[in-house]
């Protein structure tokens, strides 16, 4: 099988190698603002082209003491990028100054790092969703790979564009509380399980949630797995 | 994506709409592309988002420099320059953005300045840019036909229309590129810019 000559590294005359297409990725994050904060949802498969591969990736990390990251695309990318926003968040504690960087900061960091991987022709094969709260104020933002960015009430990643968005639009309103906003996403997630082949998302397993920007809660909603 | 500007007598108008699309998909309806660089200069520009964003912080910081080594304002002339030259700087791996740039000059006067991606720019009366353009440009030629800027004695390119009827006309041609063009719509950033500062209105355009 390994015979075939299939160049999938640029390695060129400098030894240097980029990324050409994305090997374990995973699928659609959607998020929302709902009255007290933000609501991050994604599966938790990293699927390898059409199989699921691994079935237990957490595509959602918090970054800082105000921040959520979803991830879609490339896996080891989005592992790249937290490595990048340890370092970032580790100098700003350095500081010891009381000031932390918030949601939009951090948006405003990933922006400019997708900007400049794609400007050297070495993308970072990721879509993210950046979410939180700081000082009351809730942010909601998106940044593709070529570095296209936005912020909004309700933002989703690859399928989910075409899939959850139309839904939030219809339905999204500003006072949704926490019970009415994880309904609404999970009517998201379902209709994305039942018109896709099933492979890639499934039921909501791990809901990660913001509240506020004092306390954190993590309603781990377990999916006996049944494949 | 599209972006207007027209220029009168003693003011300025630029609008843009809010439609952030790739592909079929919007991303958002609410997405800014217009940047006020200076009190009497702002850019708005079409394209690539991702070079936009840069651009017009890129000319942002470079005007904040030219602040504190001058003790001023850039005027929007020098401005135009400086956006040329910024875009020219990167001819060979390019800004993907069709900018405008509108204000007032140092006379009071409105002005427009048009660019392409690698910075060749010229001061018109009025101009249009992105994908509702091709629908655009044709009524305001119609509707504003500017002189010639090459015509012996030199004749004035801005248009003699009222501010009032400038914005009316501006809303008017989006609202018809809004009905053909896919990716215009959702809702129009109108600017104008004339003595007393700038003015802001936002109006609903179509938004399939």
């Amino acid at each position: 099988m390994e015979m075939v000559a299939v160049k999938d590294s640029a390695i060129s005359e400098n030894g240097t190698e980029r990324t050409l297409y994305p090997y374990v990725t995973g699928t659609s994050v959607i998020g929302m603002k709902y009255k007290d904060g933000v609501i991050l949802a994604a599966d938790m498969g990293g699927s390898y082209g059409s199989t699921l591969r691994y079935k237990s990736v957490e595509r959602i990390k918090h970054i800082g003491k105000h921040s959520l990251l979803g991830a879609s695309g490339e896996i080891s990318d989005f592992q790249e990028i937290l490595r990048y926003l340890d370092e970032l968040i580790l100098y700003d504690n350095m500081w010891d100054d009381g000031n932390s960087l918030g949601p939009k900061e951090i948006h405003n960091y990933l922006t400019r790092v997708m900007y400049n991987r794609r400007n050297k022709f070495n993308p970072l094969w990721n879509s993210l969703v950046l979410g939180g709260v700081k000082n009351g104020q809730k942010y909601l933002g998106m940044v593709g790979m070529i570095g296209t960015h936005f912020e909004d009430n309700h933002v989703a990643t690859g399928f989910g564009n075409h899939l959850a968005r139309p839904i939030l639009r219809a339905e999204w309103r500003e006072d949704l509380s926490f019970e009415e906003a994880v309904k609404l996403l999970e009517k998201c997630l379902l209709i994305a399980k039942i018109t896709e082949e099933g492979v890639t998302i499934s039921q909501p397993y791990a809901l990660k949630t913001y509240w506020g920007f004092s306390a954190f809660q993590n309603p781990s909603k377990g999916a006996e797995g049944s494949w | 994506m599209t972006c207007v500007a027209i220029a009168g007598a003693d003011y300025c108008v630029i609008a843009a709409d809010t439609r952030l699309s790739v592909g079929y998909i919007i991303y958002t309806r609410d997405y800014s592309k217009i940047c006020k660089l200076a009190d009497k200069c702002v850019m708005a520009s079409s394209g690539f988002q991702g070079d936009l964003k840069a651009l017009q912080k890129n000319l942002a910081a470079k005007h904040l420099i030219y602040q504190h080594q001058h003790n001023k304002q850039m005027s929007c002339p020098a401005m135009a320059q400086l956006l040329s030259n910024t875009l020219y700087y990167k001819r060979f791996f390019p800004y993907f953005t069709f900018n405008i740039l509108g204000g007032l000059d140092s006379d009071g006067k409105g002005c427009v300045f048009t660019y392409d991606a690698v910075g060749s720019y010229e001061r018109v009366g009025y101009s249009a840019h992105g994908t509702g353009a091709g629908l655009i440009i044709p009524v305001l030629d119609n509707q504003l036909k500017s002189p010639s800027p090459l015509l012996l004695p030199a004749k004035d390119a801005v248009t003699p229309l009222l501010e009032m009827e400038a914005v009316d006309l501006v809303k008017d041609v989006f609202a018809s590129a809004t009905e053909r063009d896919i990716y215009t719509g959702d809702k129009v950033e109108i600017l104008v810019i004339n003595a007393s500062g700038i003015r802001h209105e936002l109006m609903e355009l179509r938004k399939d």
